[in-house]
């Protein structure tokens, strides 16, 4: 019985389907199935496989995204009944993310949070046009283990060295680490400014994440 | 001396990428979304001027929803064509639809060192060397400002990269790199005191303004009123969509060119209901999100097809076109740089784009290369011949110059073979010397594009800017950080 709704789980996951993640999530409610099982045993699996396939070369970042999506709507179906019986998922870390000060740019940045709640971080987005402070008052808040700043423009690129000087201030370094991104930013630039990982995309991103929690 | 410029004129050499069926479909797609899903104007300045003119204005959202009647009247007022003036007159260039112009690329924010080989981030330096080589070569038309001089405050970053490219070439300066009142007010000030006042500048705009929309349907509100201050100056301005299937656009061309077509042409029609008549371009640089990363390519199929097609809607609306070409995603000048920046190039000339950015950036228009730069060149000189097609006439036909050698014999000893060898094409970094040759010092078009920039470096003198405009750019960027 939980087998196969199990397998529809995975499937869901699987086909990027929203919608029946949703359903699928709700009925184990329904049918008193422990949600954390149904988390690990029946969506987990599907956001493996579409791992694999990605990383095979026979499934392509919308796939990637639309699995995240999936999870991500299955997870806020499952997540209330988790924590009224008192069990957690085991997140990877908890990330605060976002677009410094004076720059919109937002696709990328977005597509890092995606990707890496889809891959079992907590992330906090803070969206584009961030105040420095901002980076440094959620980090703390939330007790982050990373903070991750974009920036398009190598005028705006100056922000990322202002949130890792503002992180200093705080007195949270070097407990938080940071991780930058965005077109203009380099390996030379991380290591000019301090910080501790950068990625060209998304899927690199992860990486660094991962890399950055010993995972 | 001022070097004359080489640009592709009336080619004889055609394409059908869109129908008239098609482009009529393009359009009103286009003006249903932005009639009913609206595009962002981050600035109260441009929602102001929209709701002036009856668009409905959400101030929340910052979304405009404006009628298609309100902005095909908007468009109708741009002027079809109009000059970019140069600091030399003689080189400026017409937007008229009849020829292709290339530009450097920009904005890179690393350099492979001429020197040393290594790459490096840019600075200032660079702005003004890349400026040095484009003003000799011929190929090149204007400038962009090609790397971001990073060693300069942000502040005022884009004033001191102008300054750079006046002081040494004589060429027209398009900056994608101003995007906020202020920088904007500045460059006008320096512009207007190369040609010698205001109203000089209004008739020969030495400076025009190219702004990035913020996809999808969305502007970015610094770079609009950049644009409005540019405007009503006088300066052409443009607005670039880079829209990019998968991410910031749908994944099918059309559905791009619908979303990238909504941004540019919105953005159009609010300079035209500012300043009715200002000299407006249409700018794109559309592509495809890598199926892998989401990243930007920089080349494929797609931006070649999105080169030619982009030209159509440019035409249909009756402005000029400065399009994204070149620009391979390759990190170095290799087998993937020659074939990307080749069609691109070709597809986005063929159609007759008015302007093409733009010779020199390697990985996506990040990494600045002199030989990359000299081998583009290279490039758009062998596409503006390929367009000059075939002429079909007596002289070209040679009947007599054939019944002359007959069969059996040679033409190179022929008056007539004399007369048009000249016609053909001549390169300067193909390799084309016997294998021999080649084998004792294994150089290739790399060495020789490096050397040739080493050697314009070294002994090109551009016409001097006067020294006394030249110190008051100066006193112009100063003001401009001492209220920073």
């Amino acid at each position: 019985m939980s087998e196969e709704l199990f397998n529809a789980m995975r499937q869901s996951i699987i086909d990027g389907e929203v919608e029946q993640a949703d359903a699928l999530a709700r009925k184990a409610l329904e049918q008193n199935v422990d949600p954390l099982d149904a988390v690990n045993q029946g969506f987990v699996p599907g956001v493996n496989y579409v791992g694999e396939q990605f990383a095979a070369g026979d499934m392509f970042l919308p796939d990637l995204v639309l699995a995240g999506e999936a999870m991500k709507a299955a997870v806020a179906v499952l997540e209330p009944e988790m924590q009224k019986r008192g069990l957690a998922r085991r997140m990877l870390g908890k990330v605060v993310l976002g677009t410094v000060k004076g720059d919109i740019h937002e696709i990328g940045k977005t597509l890092v949070a995606t990707m890496l709640s889809a891959s079992g971080f907590q992330v906090f987005d803070l969206g584009v046009d961030v105040p420095i402070v901002k980076f440094a008052d959620k980090a703390r808040e939330v007790n982050a283990d990373i903070v991750g700043v974009s920036a398009l423009l190598t005028t705006t690129m100056v922000g990322q060295k202002a949130v890792i000087e503002a992180l200093e201030d705080m007195g949270l370094r070097p407990r938080v680490k940071v991780m930058i991104g965005g077109a203009p930013v380099t390996r030379s630039w991380q290591e000019e400014i301090g910080a501790e990982g950068y990625s060209e995309d998304a899927i690199g991103a992860v990486a660094v994440a991962k890399r950055l929690m010993g995972a | 001396m001022a070097g004359k410029i080489k640009s592709v004129a009336n080619p004889r050499v055609s394409l059908n990428i869109l129908s008239d069926q098609d482009v009529r479909r393009i359009h009103t797609a286009t003006l249903d979304v932005i009639e009913n899903v609206g595009v962002r104007f981050p600035s109260h300045k441009a929602l102001d001027i929209w709701e002036a003119h009856g668009a409905r204005v959400d101030r929340q959202t910052m979304v405009v929803k404006a009628s298609g009647q309100l902005v095909e009247a908007a468009l109708k007022k741009a002027p079809p064509a109009y000059a970019l003036a140069a600091r030399d007159p003689s080189q400026d260039l017409m937007m008229d639809g009849h020829h292709v112009f290339v530009g450097t690329d920009g904005c890179g924010v690393e350099v492979i060192d001429i020197h040393t080989g290594e790459r490096r981030r840019s600075c200032l330096q660079d702005v003004a060397d890349i400026a040095r080589v484009a003003d000799y070569m011929e190929e090149v038309a204007f400038h962009w400002v090609a790397v971001s001089a990073q060693d300069c405050p942000p502040e005022s970053r884009s004033l001191h990269e102008l300054r750079a490219l006046w002081e040494n070439s004589t060429k027209h300066a398009q900056t994608e790199s101003i995007y906020s009142e202020r920088e904007a007010q500045a460059s006008l000030e320096m512009a207007a005191t190369i040609v010698g006042g205001r109203e000089a500048l209004r008739q020969r705009p030495v400076l025009s303004l190219m702004q990035c929309t913020a996809p999808p349907l969305g502007h970015d509100g610094g770079s609009v009123e950049a644009a409005l201050i540019g405007a009503e100056a006088g300066l052409p301005t443009g607005f670039m969509t880079m829209t990019s299937c998968l991410t910031t656009a749908p994944a099918t061309l059309a559905g791009n060119l619908v979303v990238g077509n909504a941004e540019v042409i919105s953005g159009l029609a609010l300079i035209e209901l500012a300043y009715p008549g200002a000299p407006v371009f249409y700018a794109a640089a559309q592509t495809a999100s890598d199926l892998r990363t989401g990243g930007y390519t920089g080349g494929g199929p797609e931006d070649f097809l999105f080169g030619a097609a982009t030209n159509v809607l440019a035409d249909y609306y009756n402005v000029p076109l400065s399009m994204g070409s070149f620009a391979t995603g390759a990190k170095e000048p290799d087998w993937q740089a020659g074939i990307e920046n080749s069609l691109s190039t070709f597809m986005a000339s063929i159609v007759l784009s008015d302007m093409l950015l733009g010779v020199g950036l390697l990985h996506g228009s990040r990494v600045w290369s002199f030989e990359q730069m000299l081998m583009d060149c290279e490039i758009f000189d062998l596409v503006r011949k390929t367009l000059e097609g075939i002429v079909v006439d007596d002289e070209t036909l040679a009947l007599d110059v054939i019944r002359a050698v007959g069969p059996g014999g040679n033409f190179l000893a022929q008056k007539h073979t004399k007369k048009h060898m000249r016609e053909l094409w001549a390169p300067r970094l193909f390799d084309r010397r016997p294998y021999n040759v080649w084998e004792e010092k294994r150089d290739g078009a790399r060495d020789w594009a490096r050397q040739k920039a080493q050697d314009i470096l070294k002994n090109h003198q551009p016409d001097p800017l006067d020294p006394r405009l030249s110190a008051e750019l100066a006193r112009i960027i100063e003001s401009v950080e001492r209220k920073a």
